[in-house]
């Protein structure tokens, strides 16, 4: 893109969120700022699931329909967990190790044996996300699951300027958003697995021809990006609740991160998901009943002018 | 997907071989035949009809036409209607799908929006936001809409391709569902619309079972004729040329793009009119109509039956609405989703064609080489 467009296009999408921003923090500064955290905290949660996703549909152009089920499995093992022994840490541990074991078995028994055949797959995480849903359904009842915070992060945060409080849980998941974003690009840029799995992205055939071992590969990223799905499940057990009906909520925000931020790309994932969480809890605090359609607008331009996503690669 | 996984994903080489209907439509490819075999069906009608309407074709006319006055109220309406009401809905992914290459999951929210406007054009038990124009002007309405609405679909999707299609269009179809939900002053919440019903038409209730059935299998028959029509047009051949090759087409000089964003609009048609029929059957429109249950359940019965014919929605939806209401016998009502998840996993795994899919291969493996050369002939004597 020329100097000129970037010019041009900032200020066509900046100038009205600039605008918005000084009409809002004049009128009623604190609802901002609330809705700012919120949306970032939001924002957190979305990355951590979406990063997920997007790592493994970039390597292995699956696309894993089933994500949203493996987030709702993660929340309720961490559930469990953590009411028999209260232990938060254990139950964020389980809910990883659980849903990452899940995906493996998954990748391991079926998708290994249908390489290339990516909308077969996608078919196949349709029925799983169907049946794990049912099943999840059946063993825990449709009421409202929440999981209450561990002591040292229950409560608010007072003393703040001009908001005053904000839940610390909350405000905890934005450390916690980065430093997972910045471990996994660390294990993608520094070690040699990363490596594997950065040149499974450029080229499948090429890795498998010089000699790596690419199902196995294909099994740690799955368990990888399984394992975050279940990860945000028990952030999401906290900070949202844990209800039948989340797993699609947290498809659709995947999906849509990944659309927005560029497939495939970790980096992409957490622009999509700081305009996603923002464009959304902006949209509930100010016009609540279209909230939803903030995010079909910001979809339908990004494919319109971007349709590989702001940070996507031409395949 | 490209179009080499694509065929790879619905198509294994013994049931291309198995599969006559694919071998007719190639002769009428060769551009210059198209207009020879044109003169020839106008002149020889009587030979046309017998070379194309088989014992098997009258048998099942027979007997969906019959079929109103030996089965109970529940078994015409529940069963016959509802099925024909859905896998005419079905009936639009296939074409889509299987001749166009595009799996939309959009299908039954384009349903949704053709209910959503009779609801609100039309006459519902909320009188605020219906308008209660007459029926014939809201159906007309409906369709036009729900047919732009897809054709906007298309466009959006067809700008990226393959497997982003999906994804795309199921963040459509959900943002759509999360709409209907939200918002109030248009589209009501979560109640949706309640009471809106079918009209009278010349004294002719179709709310009730028998002209319900009769008008679901008209517009059902118009749909499967129009696609098998449209699918030996230029434009149909055109189309399955871009689901095989799409960068040959274009290198051919047909506008990939437009022909796919036709196709989205065809599909829409097809799903709008489905959609009109849906909200009559059930009476009311609600977001639970197009949530993502509704727009899964449309994929599953299209694969169900089988993507390679129009007909194979039909017997999907059929399956699906049998499965529905006699699920609960066997099983728990509560768990009709595993059992329709594990049914759909299994077609998906170990027959990816589908029920029509199954047919062929038991048939093939009756008939064993019988059939083989049978159809073999059938094709030379075709291309003669």
């Amino acid at each position: 893109m020329s100097k000129f467009w970037r010019w041009f296009w900032g200020l066509v999408i900046g100038v009205p969120i600039a605008v918005f921003s000084v009409w809002a923090l004049a009128t009623n500064e604190r609802l901002f700022l609330v809705t700012l955290l919120n949306g970032l905290t939001l924002a957190s949660l979305y990355f951590i699931v979406a990063a997920g996703f997007t790592l493994v549909f970039g390597l292995m152009r699956n696309v894993n329909l089933a994500h949203g089920s493996l987030y709702l499995l993660g929340g309720y093992l961490g559930y469990v967990l953590a009411e028999h022994t209260g232990w938060y840490l254990a139950a964020v541990a389980i809910g990883f190790a659980g849903a990452a074991l899940a995906g493996l078995a998954m990748q391991v028994s079926i998708f290994r044996f249908m390489p290339g055949e990516d909308l077969r797959q996608t078919m196949v995480t349709i029925g799983l996300s169907i049946v794990i849903a049912d099943i999840l359904l059946w063993i825990f009842g449709g009421q409202v699951h929440q999981l209450s915070p561990p002591d040292w992060l229950n409560g608010p945060w007072r003393g703040l300027p001009v908001i005053n409080a904000y839940s610390k849980f909350r405000l905890a998941l934005l450390p916690l958003g980065i430093a997972i974003g910045v471990l996994l690009w660390l294990f993608l840029n520094r070690t040699r697995v990363g490596m594997l799995i950065r040149a499974g992205v450029d080229d499948r055939g090429m890795l498998s021809a010089s000699g790596v071992n690419v199902n196995l590969v294909f099994a740690i990223t799955f368990a990888i990006g399984a394992g975050l799905a279940g990860l945000g499940g028990v952030i999401g057990a906290v900070e949202l609740s844990m209800v039948p009906g989340e797993d699609v909520r947290m498809l659709l925000a995947s999906l849509v991160v990944v659309i927005v931020g560029g497939m495939g790309s970790v980096v992409g994932a957490a622009l999509g998901a700081i305009i996603l969480g923002v464009a959304e809890t902006f949209g509930l605090a100010y016009a609540p009943t279209y909230s939803v359609v903030f995010t079909f607008v910001i979809l339908v331009l990004v494919l319109a002018f971007r349709p590989r996503g702001i940070l996507g690669q031409p395949a | 997907m490209s179009a080499a996984q694509w065929r790879k994903a619905m198509n294994s080489g013994a049931q291309a071989q198995a599969w006559p209907r694919q071998r007719r439509i190639a002769p009428a490819a060769g551009a210059g035949s198209v207009p020879e075999a044109a003169g020839e069906n106008a002149v020889a009608w009587p030979q046309w009809i017998g070379q194309r309407v088989s014992a098997r074709h009258v048998i099942v006319m027979l007997a969906v036409l019959v079929y109103p006055w030996v089965a109970t109220p529940f078994f015409t309406f529940q069963i016959g209607g509802q099925s024909l009401v859905l896998g005419l809905i079905a009936l639009s992914l296939t074409f889509l799908a299987g001749y166009g290459g595009m799996v939309s999951l959009a299908q039954m929210t384009v349903a949704g929006i053709a209910g959503y406007a009779v609801a609100i054009f039309g006459t519902s038990s909320m009188a605020e936001i219906s308008l209660g124009w007459p029926w014939w002007l809201v159906v007309g309405i409906a369709v036009a809409i729900a047919t732009v609405c897809a054709t906007f679909i298309g466009w959006l999707s067809v700008r990226t391709e393959g497997i982003y299609t999906i994804m795309i269009t199921l963040a459509i179809g959900m943002a759509f569902y999360y709409l209907t939900v939200q918002n109030y002053s248009v589209l009501n919440g979560w109640q949706g619309f309640q009471r809106v019903l079918a009209p009278t038409v010349a004294g002719l209730d179709l709310r009730s079972p028998v002209p319900f059935y009769y008008l679901a299998l008209f517009w059902a028959l118009a749909g499967y004729f129009f696609v098998k029509y449209l699918v030996r047009t230029p434009f149909g051949i055109a189309l399955q040329g871009i689901r095989d090759n799409a960068r040959r087409m274009n290198a051919l000089g047909f506008n990939v793009t437009a022909h796919r964003i036709a196709a989205y609009a065809v599909a829409g048609l097809i799903a709008a009119v489905g959609g009109v029929l849906m909200t009559w059957y059930n009476g009311l429109v609600t977001p639970g109509s197009v949530g993502v249950s509704g727009l899964i359940n449309i994929l599953i019965i299209a694969v169900l039956g089988g993507m390679r014919h129009p007909i194979g929605p039909f017997l999907g939806a059929i399956v699906f609405v049998l499965l529905q209401n006699f699920a609960i016998d066997v099983f728990d009502r509560e768990r009709f989703n595993l059992v329709i998840g594990a049914m759909f996993l299994a077609i998906v795994l170990f027959s990816p064609d589908g029920l029509l899919g199954l047919w062929v291969r038991l048939r093939a493996r009756l008939e064993g080489a019988d059939a083989q050369s049978r159809i073999s002939t059938r094709g030379a004597s075709r291309r003669l």
